[in-house]
């Protein structure tokens, strides 16, 4: 890989994930140190339960961290405001909307509302953005449409180019992929490593499609029981950070092919 | 808004006495002094107005910002709170002796007592609802507490003298007439007030259409705004029972029936509309409940659900959809 000398625009150091409980706190992860560069596109793998939500609900700061520091722009989160926040970071949830009513465009322009006046009005200049967000995510078409009309993978780019209208270094994606069916999720995938290309900004999403992650990622965050390690795929691949990804009783990482396969011995 | 002004003349023209057209007008613009026009009908003309239009504003802001289509000031216990200081107020008053009861039961203590029940009742709601994720489990808990209201009032009644009864179940038939021009005002002030608020919350009502962890990561200030739209709802709904008594029904009904007519769940669409179509609506049921060229007035809240409710059904069976 050339050495591009990058822009760091996230790090943790030394961070610890986890739940506090009224007397105790639970940890999930520990020692995560991870440095996430402007303008790629980082997938975060790991098995159900892992920590994969826990850790980009405490990078969203929807919940504390345990220990350790997050920096975003070299400046500690801590010490973001809300909106200044909202103006570096967005978001692209599991959850569904709750009106479903809006249409598309609407939908794109609730991406604006941290730059937007008391009352919520939109200026020329927002409107381009908005238009180009929708342009980048190849909806035009679908502008006008409510969201409940939509199916499942057009509502996703709906919701990147909410994301993206929102004008912010770093998107994070909580699982895009769920529901949608082959073609779209590598259609989703691709769309977001051609977006961190031309937008320059930072993507990170968690995600169950190893395969396609290690063709498209610049990089990758693996998480497994024992520690969380982060690289170009190529590099994890060679590491064999993928055989220690499951349990080895189903399936195995085959690194020719840079994918999992189901074990032909595999019996309960 | 031509419906609107056409509702409002003819709220006026209707009643026990018929008055021509042009003394009403003459009346209105104050070349003729008409007393039943002027103290009477036109008075109940304007709060129908701002009853029928507070109360769909405050039962789209509960809509919102719980995220429920059956949410509305009656559902989360707002009304059963104000229904409640009220009673207090009317019943209770016969535990403190004779003397002070005579200068409790003055309007404005009802006012009071009915703007304190629903906002004590709200705040209840809302601590309940931050322990809760689950919007129904909120719903219920509205319910229970309007359950626990409805139970404290029975236990004031049983003591109660029958004159005491009775001004309280007059006051729950809810009533638009009866407010002198000095009321109206006070009516009028919280009323905009309150109204003033929901306008000010206007982005962040459009922003809680994503949910609240989208809305969050908009930099929105969710607690911030929560209260400012429990605020406004409080301030509507719980001066309106005060004044008109617990009108059943438009707080659930006109937010519908305006997202259905507009087609629209944008909040600087739907604010105006749903302050439009509320007072529109609550003249034409005033209009039917005074029985034209009869004797008698009906409670107007029996009208509003005897005209509100088959409207609501008969607009969903014909979209089919609902939109929210």
């Amino acid at each position: 890989m050339q050495t591009k000398k990058q822009h760091i625009v996230l790090k943790t150091k030394s961070l610890s994930i986890g739940y506090k409980t009224k007397k105790d706190y639970i940890v999930v992860a520990s020692h995560i140190n991870i440095e996430l560069q402007q303008g790629t596109l980082i997938g975060l793998v790991g098995a159900n339960g892992i920590g994969k939500s826990t850790l980009l609900r405490t990078l969203t700061t929807v919940q504390p961290k345990i220990a350790g520091d997050i920096y975003i722009q070299e400046k500690a989160l801590n010490n973001y405001t809300h909106l200044e926040l909202a103006k570096t970071l967005s978001l692209v949830l599991t959850e569904s909307i709750a009106s479903k009513n809006l249409t598309v465009y609407e939908l794109v322009a609730l991406g604006r509302q941290p730059y937007t006046n008391w009352v919520g009005n939109l200026s020329d200049h927002d409107h381009s953005i908005i238009e180009n967000a929708i342009l980048l995510t190849n909806i035009n078409t679908l502008k006008h449409k409510k969201c409940f009309e939509l199916s499942d993978g057009q509502m996703q780019k709906a919701m990147i180019a909410r994301a993206l209208a929102q004008d912010t270094d770093i998107i994070i994606l909580d699982e895009p992929t769920t529901h949608l069916d082959m073609y779209h999720k590598a259609y989703i995938l691709k769309l977001l490593r051609k977006l961190a290309k031309e937008t320059n900004k930072t993507i990170l999403f968690s995600s169950h499609e190893i395969d396609l992650a290690i063709q498209l990622c610049d990089a990758m965050i693996v998480m497994t029981k024992s520690e969380v390690v982060s690289g170009a795929p190529i590099d994890l691949i060679s590491q064999g950070t993928f055989n220690s990804l499951f349990p080895e009783d189903l399936i195995l990482f085959d690194e020719n092919t840079g994918s999992f396969r189901v074990k032909n011995s595999a019996s309960f | 808004m031509g419906v609107l002004i056409v509702c409002f003349f003819t709220n006026i023209s209707l009643g026990s006495v018929s008055i021509p057209f042009k003394t009403i007008f003459e009346s209105l613009i104050g070349t003729t002094d008409n007393y039943i026009i002027l103290h009477y009908r036109l008075p109940k003309a304007i709060t129908a107005i701002l009853v029928g239009s507070g109360l769909g504003v405050s039962g789209l802001l509960m809509q919102t910002l719980f995220r429920n289509p059956l949410a509305g000031p009656f559902v989360l216990g707002i009304s059963s709170g104000a229904s409640l200081g009220v009673a207090l107020v009317i019943m209770g008053t016969g535990f403190f002796g004779g003397a002070i009861a005579s200068v409790l039961i003055s309007k404005w203590s009802i006012v009071i007592a009915a703007s304190l029940g629903s906002f004590l009742v709200l705040l209840a709601v809302l601590i309940v609802s931050s322990k809760v994720r689950d919007t129904m489990a909120i719903l219920i808990i509205g319910l229970m507490f309007g359950s626990i209201t409805a139970a404290v009032v029975s236990v004031l009644s049983y003591f109660s003298s029958a004159e005491q009864l009775q001004q309280y179940i007059f006051w729950g038939f809810g009533s638009l007439g009866n407010l002198s021009w000095h009321e109206l005002l006070i009516f009028f002030i919280i009323y905009a007030i309150g109204v003033l608020l929901s306008i000010l919350s206007l982005k962040a009502l459009n922003t809680l259409l994503l949910g609240e962890n989208y809305a969050r990561s908009l930099g929105m200030n969710i607690r911030q705004s929560r209260l400012i739209i429990i605020l406004a709802t409080s301030a509507l709904a719980g001066t309106i029972t005060a004044f008109a008594g617990p009108i059943a029904f438009i707080g659930l009904a006109v937010p519908h029936l305006t997202r259905q007519v507009f087609n629209s769940s944008n909040h600087k669409i739907l604010l105006p509309a749903v302050l439009l179509v509320g007072a529109i609506i609550m003249l034409i049921c005033d209009s039917i409940a005074q029985l034209p060229t009869s004797d008698f007035t009906l409670p107007i809240n029996a009208i509003t659900s005897l005209i509100g409710a088959p409207v609501v059904i008969w607009l969903l069976v014909r979209k089919r959809k609902m939109v929210f």
